[in-house]
């Protein structure tokens, strides 16, 4: 890792002083709690045991989000483990959003990890089912699914709120997590996914990082109904965001991605364009900007699969920091 | 069978009421079922319900049985083994992520619990499967459930 780089690890956000009646002691829920508008962001993570492709990566992310998501096996294939990197993240003073998918790991693993990583300084867990091994590059591999996204909340909750593990055992000091799911208002059946999102924040959840929306038109659908149950005053919801590169790889996306929904017209406005890419950062703006107005959204989550270097021109560019400073850690 | 298993979610309500019926039959059984033994009923019982349950929803014998909540649609047929909901995978067209030919079980189960009186128990959340309970029948574990153990009762009538 350069020196320069080094020296700008620094979050003085995390670990935070303990305030009462909030679940973690990370800025990610502070931020919430106080009203404002949250961005969160993926970092790809490295095939390498470099630890400073992952510096290397968060730096830039840092300086435009409140919390990295360290993905666990995005898509089913292998990468650099969620665990590991929020290991090196949390020793550099970042704030994470550690992701736990159910298809890996059973329940002894995973609340083994959920001690593990909170000892860390994990202050955020996000809880997935998983991809499908069939979409990855392991095809063969045994999908465990020994929980389910809505039980793995429930016992992560029970973990903190009651010390216990599932099994009844007494945990000593509970982990302080801040509990996050994901939602996709954009799959079928359309219908139920705002009652799977109230049974989810049933379960536990206090964010909620949405799948990529290029579809305004079902997201309003679907916020209206949450705000009809009042779900958003239950969760923080963070809809999902990301720069497409071309046309291409938008058509990839949405026939390889499990989940992804990209309409033709978002298609076609990047096929019409002469730079793609430029447009897909513009219709990555113009969406965030959208949503930022649609009552009942806390935030948003990007997700900009190998364009790192754009996330913090796009959040610059969308205003959605508003009056605050994007940070510089020592420089400021 | 795909096909039955369908059939059984388009006839949710039906199924929905026989089994209610059938529930309180063997519930009332259970006298009976105590004076024989649970452990010498377990294997010709479970071979049975093996035997029809697979028939009629392509049962998994989790032993632990959910179709009442999930619209009558088994959710041990979800690859992911989903028991409280669909995952953020399914198709445009309502079909599994992981096996593009099947519609999605959950797609299913929610069109079934629309047909049913007690539909809205999808809303419920699902404990986590024991999977200790493989391949054992979940009908006696209802009756089980439902009857509690002898000492208990008498030991509260004396307190």
């Amino acid at each position: 890792m350069t020196a320069t780089a080094m020296d700008r690890i620094v979050d003085p956000g995390d670990p935070l002083p303990r305030i009462s009646g909030h679940s973690s002691d990370g800025r990610l829920e502070r931020v919430l709690r106080s009203g404002r508008f949250a961005v969160t962001a993926e970092l790809n993570p490295p095939d390498s045991a470099d630890p400073h492709e992952v510096y290397d990566r968060a730096v830039v992310l840092a300086e435009v989000c409140d919390a990295i998501n360290a993905v666990d096996a995005s898509g089913a294939n292998t990468h650099m483990s969620s665990v590991g990197i929020c290991s090196l993240l949390t020793r550099a003073g970042y704030a994470v959003v550690m992701q736990i998918a159910c298809r890996d790991r059973n329940r002894i693993a995973i609340q083994g990890d959920v001690l593990g990583a909170a000892a860390m300084g994990v202050a955020n867990i996000l809880c997935l089912t998983g991809d499908g091994v069939q979409c990855g590059d392991q095809a063969g591999a045994k999908p465990v699914f020994d929980l389910d996204s809505t039980t793995l909340l429930q016992t992560i909750r029970q973990m903190r709120d009651k010390s216990t593990f599932l099994s009844g055992r007494k945990i000593t000091v509970p982990p302080r997590v801040f509990l996050g799911a994901a939602a996709n208002p954009f799959a079928p059946p359309y219908d139920y996914r705002p009652l799977h999102l109230a049974k989810k924040i049933e379960a536990g959840a206090q964010f909620i990082q949405t799948q990529y929306c290029f579809d305004m038109a079902l997201l309003r659908k679907f916020m209206a109904k949450v705000r009809e149950q009042k779900l958003h005053q239950k969760a923080f919801i963070l809809v999902g965001v990301g720069p497409l590169a071309s046309a291409k790889t938008a058509r990839w996306m949405r026939s390889n991605v499990p989940g992804v929904h990209i309409p033709d017209d978002i298609i076609k406005r990047l096929e019409g364009a002469a730079n793609q890419k430029k447009e897909g950062k513009r219709i990555c703006i113009d969406l965030i900007q959208q949503i930022k107005e649609e009552e009942g959204v806390a935030g948003v989550h990007v997700m900009a699969y190998r364009q790192e270097e754009y996330v913090s021109e796009i959040i610059t560019d969308s205003g959605v920091m508003q009056n605050r400073q994007p940070r510089r850690p020592r420089q400021d | 069978m795909y096909s039955v298993r369908h059939w059984s979610i388009r006839h949710s309500r039906l199924l929905e009421g026989l089994y209610r019926r059938f529930e309180s039959t063997i519930a009332a059984l259970a006298p009976l079922f105590e004076r024989i033994g649970y452990g010498r009923l377990e294997r010709p019982v479970a071979a049975f319900e093996r035997q029809a349950k697979g028939l009629m929803f392509d049962c998994q014998m989790c032993g632990q049985c959910a179709l009442s909540s999930t619209g009558m649609s088994c959710p041990m047929n979800c690859p992911k083994s989903l028991r409280n909901g669909p995952c953020g995978g399914v198709r445009a067209n309502g079909n599994c992520e992981v096996k593009p030919d099947m519609k999605c079980v959950w797609v299913a189960a929610w069109e079934g619990s629309r047909e049913m009186r007690g539909g809205d128990k999808i809303l419920e959340i699902q404990k986590p499967v024991d999977h200790s309970l493989k391949g054992t029948s979940s009908w006696l574990k209802v009756v089980r459930d439902l009857r509690p153990p002898a000492p208990l009762s008498k030991a509260k009538k004396s307190a």
